[in-house]
């Protein structure tokens, strides 16, 4: 993909970046269960 | 306790049953004017109750309503945090009233904004129309619908016992830590944001105000407001509705009061600091002699080092009536900083008679939003288990 | 321990700043360096030679339509006050003297300079406006929710609101006439302009040609090409014969492509989300393991304490056990010594009796 305004690389880029910060947070909080999983208490 | 006892025994709503208290007369004005200036605005569009022009598209409905309004309800994150993340349990008493205040100042915002902007039945857009991804109202806007949301679950398990919903209750409660660390998040984003919103303009906000740190002095200063507001909104709480708290509430309210000025004195220092810092970082000293300089200094003497001064006396002497003001102090330091930035030293460069002072209208309007924030609090305190634990669910706290 | 947990509260609030600080710097440094569609068009403005017709405001009206204004536009005493654009008027041309009696005024029209990265767009919220290939900036009505952060952008105030509507009030200015553009017409103001102070074209030719008259009449203008690098360049260019800022045009905008403003608070937002919950989640399970241990340690005490009070009570009870072990085996001693103490009388004085009978009996 070729941009030619940085206007348009940011706006591709950081819409990636968003949908990422979604992927993270719900991950984030699947692998703290997945790492506290077999705690005792 | 019954609705007619609380009445009864509030200090603002003498015992005649008469509806005509003076706080139900103003509230009632207030609410009258503002639902007759609604419908101008709705149906005169925003010309005909506002000052906004070409050069001022943002006014008061923006620098306070917004800006200042999402600050100060920031005690809901920082309570939260304190109590939850960081275990600090003995100021437990004080998490519900600060989400509650959160949940009503979000609340407030939101309403505020559908009467700024133009076409306000198009908020959900940038959701689900077209994303503006480089904007970084896009990120205040959606990191405040979703933060709305979470003080709106936060809040709910005093309404479930209040309505008798346990199971429902029971597994918010259990949420409790999620909710608590996605609202730090949050809050981190879009309190920081919303001075981020301000980096696009350096050629019309003042030197003096403008600074690549924006975003770091509003996150700073939403603690400083957040702690403050906590304070103010329980020195108030207990002023009017100390009957509704428990024992446990007020044996924790001082303590509340101490931890949280310390806790503002220290924060406002650094605040302080690092706002000295960007005036060398763009060694903007020489504005200081100026006109707008002296405003700034007033803004950073008079509610910056002269709150944190006081808070600190008040903390080392336990003077708990100097606290209470200085939270008020503080409080409207932050919103005399975020008018300054929204509308006071912006445009700076226009002559003065090309400034805008808002309609008086717009005032209305404003005051409209708090007058229905302060009458909806009233009627949850009243109502659900807010300044006390409900004795039904004493142990699960 | 509480004091600590506090003063830890506040350290990790100072270090939210720090992340976002250092996410900016990171990402400001990016190099990538973008320059703007190739052939895209544009227009030059040569002040020196624009007499205050205001044939390019008639005709810009007329093309977009506008309300008619409430002074002719063959009225000159509009040039009275300096104007900006508004609902009404993408355009406007302001007069500039140097001194109150100056002869030779200083004519400069005024409308959107069509950035090549335009802040407009930068804070769109919902991506209303656009850059197009072509050159202009256009606005897409249909999105636009009101919020009105391009105009607070816009660092040469352009865009105007439609205040006075109530339901579909509208950002306007200036769209360079992208319809007539892409239908090969010139737009309204250049075609109308008559002594050729607007030139339509090639962005990149029209700077060479803007430099070439700069070249052959230095004493005419100052050397500049106002357009070519503000804001990170505008698809607008201005020749003039004094400095930009005697003409009512900002010096002080910077190089800086709008964008590059906010690009690195945007960059911070997902260093927040990453980072955050682990660093949260972090001090979370630091102050629930030091609850628990001190619950722990408490609950301990406790039991130590019941298992010595216990052992205390154990060793009275065996004691006066013992004692009274003691006590009933020296009553039953005394009972038994009494007994036999008595028993032996008894024998004795038995004895004693027979004695006696037998000494009787021998008698
Ligand atoms: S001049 Fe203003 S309105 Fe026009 S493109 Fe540039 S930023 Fe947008
Ligand atoms: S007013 Fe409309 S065009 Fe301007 S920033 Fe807001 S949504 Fe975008």
């Amino acid at each position: 993909m070729e941009f030619y305004t940085l206007q348009e690389f940011l706006t591709y880029t950081k819409g990636i970046a968003y949908l990422l910060i979604v992927a993270i947070l719900v991950s984030v909080t699947g692998f703290w269960l997945f790492l506290t999983d077999r705690d005792e208490d | 306790m019954s609705e007619e006892a609380v009445l009864n025994t509030n200090p603002i709503t003498p015992p005649a049953q008469s509806l005509y208290t003076p706080f139900n007369v103003v509230a009632g004005i207030i609410l009258i004017v503002g639902f007759i200036v609604t419908i101008l605005r709705f149906t005169g569009g925003l010309g005909a109750v506002t000052n906004l022009n070409d050069n001022y598209p943002w006014g008061i409905w923006i620098g306070f309503d917004l800006l200042a309004g999402v600050a100060l309800a920031a005690g809901g994150f920082v309570t939260s945090a304190a109590v939850y993340i960081f275990g600090m349990k003995r100021y437990h008493s004080a998490v519900r009233p600060a989400i509650l205040t959160g949940f009503l100042g979000y609340a407030l915002v939101v309403i505020a904004l559908h009467y700024d902007v133009g076409r306000p039945w198009r908020l959900p857009y940038p959701f689900i129309a077209q994303q503006g991804t480089t904007s970084i109202l896009f990120e205040v806007a959606a990191c405040v619908a979703l933060y709305l949301t979470v003080l709106f679950i936060e809040f709910s398990p005093a309404a479930m016992e209040w309505l008798g919903l346990r199971r429902a209750r029971n597994i918010v409660i259990k949420l409790t830590m999620v909710l608590t660390i996605f609202g730090v998040i949050l809050s981190t984003l879009h309190q920081s944001s919303l001075g981020a919103m301000f980096l696009i303009a350096p050629s019309k906000l003042h030197p003096l105000w403008y600074s690549s740190h924006l975003p770091v002095y509003f996150f700073i200063s939403s603690i400083i407001a957040g702690l403050s507001m906590v304070i103010f909104e329980s020195s108030l709480s207990h002023r009017y509705f100390a009957h509704k708290m428990d024992q446990t509430h007020l044996d924790e309210k001082e303590g509340v009061a101490f931890g949280f000025a310390k806790a503002a004195a220290l924060v406002l220092f650094g605040y302080f600091a690092i706002k000295v810092v960007g005036i060398a970082m763009d060694n903007n000293w020489h504005y200081l002699t100026t006109g707008y300089g002296a405003w700034f200094l007033v803004e950073m003497l008079g509610f910056v080092a002269l709150p944190c001064f006081l808070y600190a006396v008040g903390a080392r002497e336990k003077n708990l009536n100097l606290i209470k003001w200085t939270s008020a102090l503080a409080v409207l330091g932050i919103v005399l900083n975020r008018l300054n930035i929204c509308v006071i030293a912006f445009n700076y460069h226009l002559p003065s008679d090309e400034k805008y002072v808002p309609h008086w209208m717009e005032i209305a309007i404003s005051l409209f939003v708090v007058t229905l924030g302060v009458v909806a609090f009233r009627f949850i305190v009243t109502r659900m288990p807010i300044l006390y634990a409900h004795p039904d669910y004493q142990e699960e706290h | 321990m509480m004091s600590v947990s506090r003063r830890k509260f506040l350290g990790w609030l100072g270090a939210a700043g720090a992340g976002v600080i250092s996410g900016g710097a990171a990402n400001a440094a990016s190099n990538k360096h973008f320059k703007g569609y190739p052939d895209s068009l544009g227009v030059l403005h040569d002040t020196t030679l624009c007499v205050g017709c205001r044939s390019c405001e008639a005709a810009c009206n007329k093309v977009n339509a506008l309300p008619a204004p409430q002074q002719d536009f063959t009225d000159t005493t509009v040039l009275e006050r300096k104007r900006r654009t508004d609902s009404a008027a993408f355009t406007v041309v302001n007069r500039f003297k140097q001194s109150e009696s100056d002869k030779q005024p200083v004519f400069v029209k005024k409308q959107c300079n069509h950035c090549l990265e335009p802040a407009c767009a930068s804070v769109c919220f919902v991506g209303a406006f656009k850059k197009s290939p072509q050159g202009a900036v256009i606005y897409d009505e249909s999105v636009c929710v009101g919020c009105r952060y391009c105009m607070i952008a816009c660092p040469f105030e352009i865009p105007a609101y439609e205040y006075d509507k109530a339901l579909t009030p509208r950002v306007v200015k200036c769209t360079m006439c992208h319809p007539r553009v892409l239908e090969g017409k010139l737009p309204g103001c250049v075609e109308a302009c008559p002594k050729e102070a607007l030139l339509f074209g090639d962005r990149d030719k029209l700077i060479k040609a803007a430099r070439k008259r700069i070249e052959r009449f230095p004493e005419r203008y100052v050397d500049h090409i106002y357009g070519e690098h503000e804001m990170g360049g505008t698809s607008w260019l201005y020749l003039s014969g004094s400095s930009f800022e005697q003409i009512g045009m900002r010096e002080d905008l910077g190089v800086t492509p709008a964008p590059k403003f906010t690009e690195g608070i945007l960059g911070a937002v997902p260093v927040v989300a990453g980072l955050w919950p682990v660093l949260l989640t972090g001090i979370y399970a630091v102050s629930k393991r030091k609850d628990k241990v001190a619950q722990e340690e408490q609950s301990q005490a406790v039991s130590e304490a019941v298992t010595q009070a216990e052992s205390q009570a154990d060793a009275k009870l065996k004691k006066a056990l013992a004692l009274a072990k003691k006590e009933k085996e020296m009553a039953v001693k005394k009972e038994v010594k009494k007994a036999l103490d008595k028993a032996t009388l008894a024998k004795k004085e038995a004895k004693k009796k027979a004695q006696e009978e037998a000494t009787d009996a021998e008698k």
